[in-house]
């Protein structure tokens, strides 16, 4: 199909014994949201891994608007329009909110070999900087430290650092983690008018987000992707209730 | 000061509020600089060159701590051999004065290469030949973290000691003198005031780059490898040529102030790129407080002070150095600076 | 070129690879169970030759002088535990580095206030001194082949020590996982006092040992302990078999190289150039090594953690 932002086609990771990813085949598609979900253990991390260049594949590749990204260096993918944000914040602390996102601007303005104009002052750096906060509904905190924003704004900090490198896709690894329901109200309001613009890989745990967000879901288990099909499908399919009764109720 | 937001409707400032001149800490900067420079002119007006030279040596450590800090204050890079490139700007002042001075030609082949006793030409090539040494040291030690890193350097500046150590051209382990010092049309080097105010410029302009650099993309781009080196590169920039290139820019600045201090000395000898020092510049960096634009300059006051107030007391003033070392990584992480000026906030 | 020189240079080459290693399995184990880089490793060998030289001074016996070497070294290691080093597991490398520093200039000027600045005498034992006749007529001090017996001991009981013991279990543990230790109820700081005056010791006999051989003086261990960074670089930091294979490396190569590159620029340069180009290239040898192998492998050849 054309439309077609992310694909992973037959992906294989071993570690010794472990097969970790096993013959993983996926599409995001312009415009969706789809969902990555599974027990623990399913392999999840070492999936993202795959895709956002922490890990290389032993067998298998990883398309990003077309361009082949499988050997390529975390820096180069997220150059080439794959943002992602973490499980676990890994924001700057002490800087600003502002100084994080603009990251991502200066990235994508070419390079980064500009040693005298103060950023400070760079309103080529700060303005995308500030739509990108703006979307996200949090340009009041820029100047604030990162280490003083509540867990949930440190969430959306992730997803505007994202945005600020105007991505063709979004990957946001179980962005609502540890959020209250309030947060994650939020937050799934922000990202449905978000998947307008950019396509969403969505690996997450929260399984009502999942439900009312997700155009498509995937159900990884034990490496490999057992179901695929809209929360309805997902729902009333015996493998995976038993997947996820057999072992914890997620 | 106007307070903008009193200015109707809160329209959202694309910048943060600048920082005050006249705070405590821009108090403490402006008169650990002005003492530095006008402490030596008195002094050399009232007869007192001693002091004056002191007060170069003071300047030209603290220029080459200036050098240090911005690799592992600013980039996180903790280099244990920046004597490498102290040493070699060194050399480089030392071996052209040599060539200069018996008129026989540095190299001959490929091409022929002359001494010379022009200071521009000198501080050219020690800004030359340490960047291109500190590429490829960095090229390789970049590729690896935390205590590799300090190990290597380590061992690639012993590398460079050993080399001089052993190589008798230029003195081996003696050391090579420079009979006259290095000079520059229209001014007379030799004159303890002139040169002091040559160091002085010297450090002031390399403290001038430190600041800009820090506040500009690369600056930000540095931070951000420090404080994060994850979040740099998924927002989409390499961490290892940012750093890569501080390294070079921090070993070009430290090898300056090489080439000054040999010529300030008169002499120039492996002892410049002995570990000891790498391991003192450290001292002097952390002492003044790591990653502060004025750490190395009052690191630098305070340790060459120490040495010579107590070093004129008793022969083992090392030992208190290693005792108040000892106390201020323990106790007090700030260093001077943070004493005297308050913490620094990392915007 | 002879097989006699050949032989001779072997042997002292593995005897200072042997040495390199008591030096290098501290610093290795330090790192890889505590988590500190420890450049205060040096001042044990210090502490370890100068004891020994002073009370074989006093007794007339180097055996028991090298026992109070040994012993002073280890208990001076475990002080400095007891008093600095555990301030600093949690702290940056940066801070390890300069408190370790710090205590490089209290040990080596403390040295120098309590013994002064010339270096003391230390011989081996008269039963020591002498030469054996090997295979090929190479006559070789017994005292350096009594070295590499001592070091290959100490390398198998390192060896049983880590694999074989209730210590060495813990070690084990220690080094794949810290958390977890503690949880298994383990005293960690008494475990972490014992690794660290282990070290200690080892690092002090052989200060005594090639004080015997050198001589002993202030500063007597920091080039011993940049070597052993080296070596602990080449093996991959935390592993003791890296340490031991890294350490005959360097001991050989750095050796063999000052014998042999002189000569081999004899062959086509005037003589005088030559000594001083193969001994300037032979300083820089070991350290185009370590160059090489980081170029390859950036944890060293036995990365412990990967």
């Amino acid at each position: 199909m054309s439309d077609v932002v992310l694909s992973l086609h037959q992906l294989h990771k071993r570690f010794g014994a472990l097969q970790a990813t096993n013959d993983v085949s996926l599409e995001l598609h312009q415009g969706e949201i789809h969902a990555l979900i599974g027990p623990n253990g399913a392999g999840k991390s070492t999936l993202i891994g795959q895709i956002a260049g922490n890990l290389r594949p032993d067998e298998g590749s990883v398309f990003l608007g077309g361009s082949e990204i499988t050997r390529m260096s975390i820096a180069q993918r997220a150059r080439l329009g794959l943002g992602r944000s973490f499980q676990v914040s890994s924001l700057a602390e002490p800087l600003s909110v502002m100084r994080n996102v603009m990251m991502g601007v200066q990235a994508l303005q070419s390079h980064s070999f500009r040693f005298w104009k103060p950023v400070a002052r760079d309103k080529q750096l700060l303005e995308p900087a500030y739509e990108a906060l703006e979307r996200m509904q949090l340009s009041h905190r820029a100047w604030t430290p990162v280490s003083e924003l509540s867990h949930g704004e440190r969430r959306q900090v992730e997803v505007a650092c994202a945005l600020a490198l105007k991505p063709r896709a979004l990957l946001l690894d179980e962005p609502m983690a540890g959020l209250g329901p309030e947060g994650s109200a939020k937050l799934t309001e922000l990202l449905e008018a978000l998947k307008v613009e950019v396509p969403i890989l969505l690996i997450e745990h929260d399984m009502e987000a999942v439900f009312r967000l997700a155009d498509r879901i995937s159900v990884l288990v034990s490496g490999s992707v057992i179901a695929q099909g809209d929360s309805h499908a997902i729902r009333q399919d015996p493998r995976v209730r038993e997947a996820y009764l057999g072992n914890d109720d997620a | 000061m106007i307070n903008n937001t009193s200015s109707g409707v809160a329209k959202i400032s694309l910048t943060p509020n600048a920082d005050s001149h006249f705070s405590r800490k821009g108090i403490v900067q402006i008169t650990l600089l002005g003492l530095l420079l006008l402490l030596p002119v008195t002094a050399y007006f009232l007869g007192h060159i001693y002091y004056v030279n002191l007060a170069s040596r003071i300047t030209i450590i603290a220029m080459a701590a200036v050098g240090l800090n911005l690799a592992i204050g600013y980039g996180g890079m903790v280099s244990f051999g920046h004597a490498a490139y102290f040493g070699l700007g060194g050399y480089v002042a030392g071996i052209s004065a040599y060539h200069a001075f018996d008129f026989t030609p540095f190299m001959t082949w490929p091409f022929s290469v002359p001494g010379s006793d022009n200071l521009l030409v000198v501080w050219l090539a020690a800004a030359i030949l340490c960047g291109l040494l500190a590429l490829a040291i960095g090229a390789i030690s970049l590729r690896t973290t935390g205590v590799y890193f300090i190990m290597i350097t380590l061992a690639f500046a012993q590398m460079i000691y050993y080399f001089a150590n052993s190589w008798p051209t230029y003195g081996g382990e003696d050391g090579l003198p420079i009979y006259l010092r290095n000079g520059l049309p229209f001014v007379d080097t030799t004159n303890a005031l002139s040169y002091f105010l040559i160091c002085f410029a010297g450090l002031v302009l390399a403290m001038a780059i430190t600041s800009r650099l820090m506040k500009s993309r690369f600056g930000a781009a540095l931070t951000m490898a420090r404080l994060n080196d994850v979040r740099l590169a998924t927002a989409g920039i390499s961490p290892y040529p940012i750093r890569l290139i501080a390294f070079v820019i921090s070993a070009v600045i430290t090898g300056l102030a090489g080439a000054l201090y040999a010529d300030l000395n008169g002499f120039v000898s492996p002892t410049m790129l002995s570990w000891h020092f790498s391991g003192e510049l450290m001292v002097i960096v952390i002492l003044g407080g790591v990653g502060r634009l004025y750490g190395p300059l009052a690191g630098a006051i305070l340790f060459v002070m120490m040495e010579t107030l107590l070093g004129g007391i008793t022969q083992y003033w090392q030992l208190f150095l290693g005792l108040v070392l000892l106390g201020v990584v323990l106790f007090a992480k700030h260093g001077v600076m943070g004493w005297l000026a308050g913490r620094e906030l990392n915007e | 070129m002879s097989v006699t020189l050949l032989i001779e240079q072997l042997l002292n080459g593995v005897q200072l690879g042997t040495m390199l290693f008591l030096m290098a399995s501290g610093l290795t184990l330090i790192f890889g169970v505590m988590g500190l880089i420890n450049l205060a490793h040096g001042s044990f060998y210090m502490v370890g030759a100068y004891a020994t030289a002073a009370v074989t001074a006093s007794t007339g016996s180097f055996l028991i002088g090298l026992g109070a070497g040994i012993a002073a070294a280890a208990l001076a290691g475990a002080l400095v535990e007891l008093i600095v080093i555990r301030r600093l597991y949690h702290r940056p490398h940066l801070d390890q580095v300069l408190a370790t520093f710090a205590l490089i200039l209290i040990f080596s000027e403390g040295t120098r206030f309590i013994f002064g600045s010339s270096p003391l005498r230390l011989s081996p034992p008269s039963w020591l001194t002498g030469f054996v006749t090997l295979p090929g007529d190479t006559r070789y001090p017994i005292y350096r082949l009594v070295l590499i017996g001592v070091g290959i001991a100490i390398s198998i009981g390192l060896y049983l020590l880590i694999s074989r013991t209730r210590l060495g279990m813990r070690i084990r543990a220690g080094e794949s996982d810290r958390e977890m230790i503690g949880a298994l109820g383990v005293n960690i700081s008494k475990l972490y006092t014992l690794v660290f005056a282990l070290g200690a010791g080892l690092a002090g006999l052989a200060g005594a040992l090639v004080g015997a051989l050198q001589s002993v003086q202030v500063g007597m261990g920091e080039p011993v302990l940049i070597l052993a960074f080296v070596v602990i670089v080449i093996g991959g930091i935390g592993s003791i078999k890296g340490a031991l294979f890294g350490a005959l490396l360097v001991g050989i190569v750095d050796t063999l190289g000052r014998v042999y590159l002189p000569i081999f620029f004899r062959a086509f340069m005037p003589p005088s150039e030559a000594t001083g180009v193969g001994a300037a290239l032979a300083a820089m040898l070991i350290y185009i090594l370590m160059a090489v192998i980081l170029a390859f492998k950036p944890k060293g050849l036995f990365a412990a953690h990967d």
